[in-house]
């Protein structure tokens, strides 16, 4: 509950949502479109803003753009235009921005939200447009400032939605959906550390059943998600603090400043701009067609909800695992491909991805890491056949990990096959028992926690081959009968 | 006539003429008279001999050759040459060498043609007088006290001067035409599109169009023909198909079965008398050549100037935004950041591009936006609808180029506004999207040379040189010289 909850205000949150689109090149020039590359590398003369050049719009990244709008079930305009958006800084080589103004390509729609409780609230959208990003500038010890254009021109969607949030908790809820699905659809890696998937906030504040909104701030540098959280949680808090001291809010621009976990207003200078928007008349309007906007909508994947529904409704999965499955696209593929090989057994497979795979491979490295999902499949039915134990299975899973392959073939060539030889594990029992007559007569006399110490022991001599729920109840059976019979 | 270019053209075909030969004769005219004209801001001699020889070793070679293979022409230095120094006539780009070749001159290259220079112009193509160039005026080779037009100045006297047999220039509101009338030379603005705009550095986005400048109608259709065309690089550009061989037009056709247009809104106050003479008598001779003349109108007309210099000079703050400094150009040092912009753009842009940066500020301003911007685009459609109306019933509409021959330099640097009323009749074809034509149609009292101005259909450039390549015939106007270059090289 935040603090503005508590005090019987009611926080008011829009978010904007700035995310790269992960298309082979550039939004208006044929540079390739990558991260992590040395300084300026990726430019020409069109993402440099030389004299003389123009744009021509790279359809890959409209094609992205509808497949999210179709994904949020946006309306496709036939008919969309490019702006101009004028501001000086080093990093925007053309001294205005190619955005959408007031014709965007897409407009509603709604990501959908999970609330704690299951159900799923679907978060209204304003629009969604596209536009290129700036490059980066920094700011080295010498108070020199270093421009690197190579993400100017890089295409981006800015996904703009109503002003329909009311805690942080279900804004931090808002973007993950929004990430899991762009994710998914394979628009963008949506990656928040290097700036692809970037997010602005407006928060306001009014009085709880008020209906007309609070004045706003916008707050930017939003770089984790905990950040967003944080961010938005201190603003309503300052907002709060402001009203009830009988001052008000001033509509601007503010700072999030996550070493020190508070905002800070820019200075005005930085902030008054007067974009001066107009069309863009190196560019067409664009145009959709038919056939594009029919693309769109086919080609789009199972999503996120719709899986996790699925989940739980027909793999009896709880919420919660679904939810876990379901965040990564590369993750519920690796579990439905695992589950393939061993059908029966959805929650043994789903067990065994969250609790052991997740703890040892990063969840971005499953698809391609050591344990292929049919392996993993495998071992679960190898334990659910009782072929082997699920500590056994444990270590065969240590060597799965080390890319020894399949776990027959381990087990095989280690030997692990499970004992289930009830004569053999029996005689083992008998031996153990024989070897301790200390702790046989501490059993005697009545400490039954002794059986703990003879199923270990049991366990060691078989080096955990032996079934252990027929060790325990042999076990039981042996020790009662040496008991009775002095 | 077919004109020096075509000659020329022919000459090195049949092995009579070579290219370095040509190259050096067109050197040899900037060397004796271009200090009087200044129409040259940078003069690649060596490169250019370089280019002509490489032609002929190819020719001698038995090699297939371009259409203008071996034939010297200048670029307004508004044109992107790698290599080359392109200023677009202003100190922010002064010692500014361009990594790429735009569109067009990678065109002319392939097609031949041997690259003599940059040729002045208006700072960013910003002016009617050529007196916005940060590198001084150009003189008019008919009269040295008299302005060339602008902005393509450099280009249209170059050409009347020999010192080149044609010229690639620009125009945005008349920058070809008006040039071109005021030296007694032929210049095409083709239809938006047809020409593609990369690498041409931009003043208003949807009004510049690319386009040749040559001695004669024909030799303007074979320059033209080189470099139009759809361009990948430039999404504005057109994918309509041109007419070939326009430069082989017969010689001496009739206009019989040509309706042309005479708009009365283009023959009235303002008009000098030398010119309205001039021009009546060009109608009077289309009608002796077989062309129907009828009246047409142009009732929005009068709004084109006033709606051109709010769409222009919007478009040209924006373009002009990228010149800052930061990456390439003239840098002036600054305390921080919002200083170093402002002082190298102070230091850099002339007194003219800096009105227009701040009239096209402020028509875009928020608050002012609809006022100015919006309702400009709003005449700039009924002046188009004008036009498409006139040119239901003709095949193409006649006017004046200029409403006045080559004024005095100097004589109107002061009043901004008298300088943007020259380009009352140029400017509607820009706003229209429109093919313009300017051809020599006689000299006023004092031996100043007059255009006349052809404006067709969408894509029709072919009307456009067809007639004006008839007139020529029948005229014999472009036959006459400037004093200037009879002088001995
Ligand atoms: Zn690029």
């Amino acid at each position: 509950m935040s603090a503005a909850d508590a005090t019987g205000w009611e926080t008011v949150i829009g978010l904007e949502v700035h995310c790269q689109l992960a298309t082979a090149e550039k939004l208006f020039c044929g540079c390739p479109n990558r991260f992590g590359q040395p300084p300026n590398l990726d430019t020409c003369p069109i993402c440099l803003g030389l004299p003389g050049v123009l744009p021509v719009l790279n359809r890959q990244a409209v094609d992205f753009a509808l497949a999210v709008g179709a994904a949020l079930g946006c309306t496709a305009h036939p008919q969309s235009v490019f702006a101009r958006k004028h501001y000086f800084y080093p990093d925007l080589p053309k001294g205005y921005q190619i955005t959408q103004y007031d014709r965007p390509l897409l407009t509603g729609g709604a990501v959908p939200v999970d609330a704690e409780d299951g159900s799923v609230r679907a978060v209204p959208l304003t629009r969604i447009h596209l536009e290129e990003d700036a490059g980066k500038s920094t700011h080295d010890a010498t108070d020199a400032t270093l421009v690197d254009l190579n993400r100017a021109g890089v295409p981006l969607i800015e996904i703009v939605g109503e002003p329909a949030l009311r805690t942080p908790e279900e804004a931090g809820d808002y973007l993950r959906a929004l990430r899991a699905i762009v994710r998914y659809l394979g628009v963008s890696d949506g990656n928040m550390d290097e700036g692809s998937f970037r997010c602005d906030a407006n928060v306001s504040v009014r009085r709880r059943g008020a209906t007309t909104l609070g004045t706003r701030t916008e707050i930017k540098n939003l770089n984790t998600f905990k950040g967003v959280q944080r961010a938005i949680a201190y603003e309503a808090a300052r907002h709060v603090d402001l009203l009830e001291a009988g001052q008000s809010v001033t509509q601007e621009t503010r700072l999030w400043d996550d070493a020190a976990g508070r905002t800070r207003g820019m200075r005005g200078k930085e902030e008054a701009h007067d974009y001066r928007y107009f069309p863009e008349p190196d560019l067409p309007v664009v145009e959709l067609s038919a056939a594009e906007l029919r693309a769109a909508a086919e080609g789009l994947p199972e999503l996120p909800a719709a899986r996790r529904a699925r989940f739980v409704d027909a793999l009896e999965l709880t919420p919660y695992d679904a939810g876990v499955l379901t965040a990564e696209r590369a993750l519920a593929d690796y579990f439905e491909a695992a589950l393939a090989a061993h059908p029966s057994n959805a929650k043994g497979v789903c067990n065994w991805i969250t609790s052991e795979l997740l703890a040892r491979v990063p969840a971005g490295d499953i698809a391609t890491g050591p344990v292929a999902p049919v392996d993993l499949g495998r071992l679960v039915a190898l334990i659910d056949d009782e072929t082997i134990s699920g500590r056994i299975a444990k270590q065969v899973f240590d060597h799965m990990l080390a890319g020894e392959g399949a776990p027959d073939a381990i087990i095989e060539a280690r030997g692990l096959r499970q004992v289930t030889d009830t004569a053999a594990i029996e005689a083992a029992c008998r031996a153990i028992i024989a070897e301790h007559p200390d702790q046989l007569a501490q059993f005697r006399e009545g400490k039954t926690r002794v059986k703990g110490f003879f199923v270990g022991q049991v366990m060691k001599a078989t080096r955990g081959k032996a079934n252990p729920q027929q060790v325990n109840a042999l076990l039981d059976r042996l020790l009662a009968e040496d008991a009775s019979d002095p | 006539m077919s004109g020096p270019l075509c000659e020329a053209r022919e000459a090195l075909v049949r092995g009579e003429r070579t290219s370095v030969e040509l190259t050096r004769a067109c050197l040899a005219r900037i060397e004796a008279t271009d200090e009087r004209i200044n129409a040259w801001l940078h003069v690649d001699a060596a490169g250019a001999l370089a280019q002509a020889a490489e032609i002929d070793a190819r020719r001698a070679r038995g090699e297939h050759l371009g259409p203008l293979a071996g034939v010297p022409v200048g670029l307004k230095d508004i044109f992107l040459t790698r290599d080359l120094p392109t200023t677009c006539g202003s100190r922010i780009l002064e010692g500014y060498r361009p990594p790429y070749d735009a569109t067009v001159v990678a065109r002319l290259r392939a097609a031949g043609a041997v690259i003599l220079g940059k040729q002045n112009m208006d700072a960013f193509a910003m002016g009617s007088s050529n007196e916005n160039s940060a590198f001084g005026a150009v003189h008019n080779p008919w009269g040295l006290d008299r302005t060339p037009g602008g902005s393509s100045g450099g280009s249209a006297a170059a050409v009347a001067a020999g010192h080149c047999l044609g010229a690639l220039g620009t125009d945005t509101g008349g920058s070809i035409r008006q040039p071109a009338a005021l030296c007694g030379v032929v210049g095409l603005k083709p239809t938006y599109g047809r020409v593609s705009r990369f690498g041409v550095i931009a003043f208003a986005s949807s009004l510049d169009q690319p386009g040749p400048l040559a001695r004669t109608v024909r030799d303007v259709a074979a320059l033209f023909e080189a470099c139009a065309g759809p361009d990948p690089h430039d999404a504005t550009s057109a994918d309509v198909p041109l007419p070939v061989g326009l430069e082989a037009m017969p010689r001496d056709a009739d206009l019989a079965g040509v309706r042309l247009g005479v708009p009365a809104e283009y023959f009235g106050e303002g008009l000098e008398p030398g010119v309205a003479a001039a021009t009546q008598a060009a109608l009077d001779r289309l009608r002796a050549l077989g062309a129907e003349l009828v009246d047409v109108h142009l009732p929005h007309a009068r709004y084109g100037v006033a709606a051109y210099y709010l769409v222009a000079t919007a478009e040209a703050s924006s373009n002009l935004a990228r010149f800052d400094g930061v990456r390439y150009g003239q840098r002036r040092p600054g305390a921080d950041l919002a200083a170093m912009y402002g002082a190298t753009r102070d230091a850099g842009f002339g007194l003219e591009v800096k009105r227009r940066i701040m009239l096209g500020t402020y028509a875009l301003s928020a608050g002012y936006y609809d006022a100015y911007y919006r309702k400009a685009s709003q005449a700039r459609t009924l002046v188009r609808r004008d036009f498409d109306d006139a040119l239901d019933t003709v095949d193409a509409i006649v006017t004046p180029v200029s409403p006045t021959t080559a004024f005095r330099l100097g004589e109107r640097v002061d009043d901004p506004l008298a300088m943007y009323l020259a380009d009352v009749f140029t400017i509607g074809c820009n706003l229209a999207g429109l093919p313009g034509l300017s051809v020599p149609c006689g000299f006023d009292e004092a031996g100043l040379p007059v255009g006349l101005q052809l404006i067709g259909r969408a894509f029709d450039e072919a009307t456009l040189l067809r007639v004006a390549a008839s007139y020529e015939d029948a005229t014999g106007w472009c036959g006459r010289r400037p004093a200037l270059c009879e002088e001995a090289p």
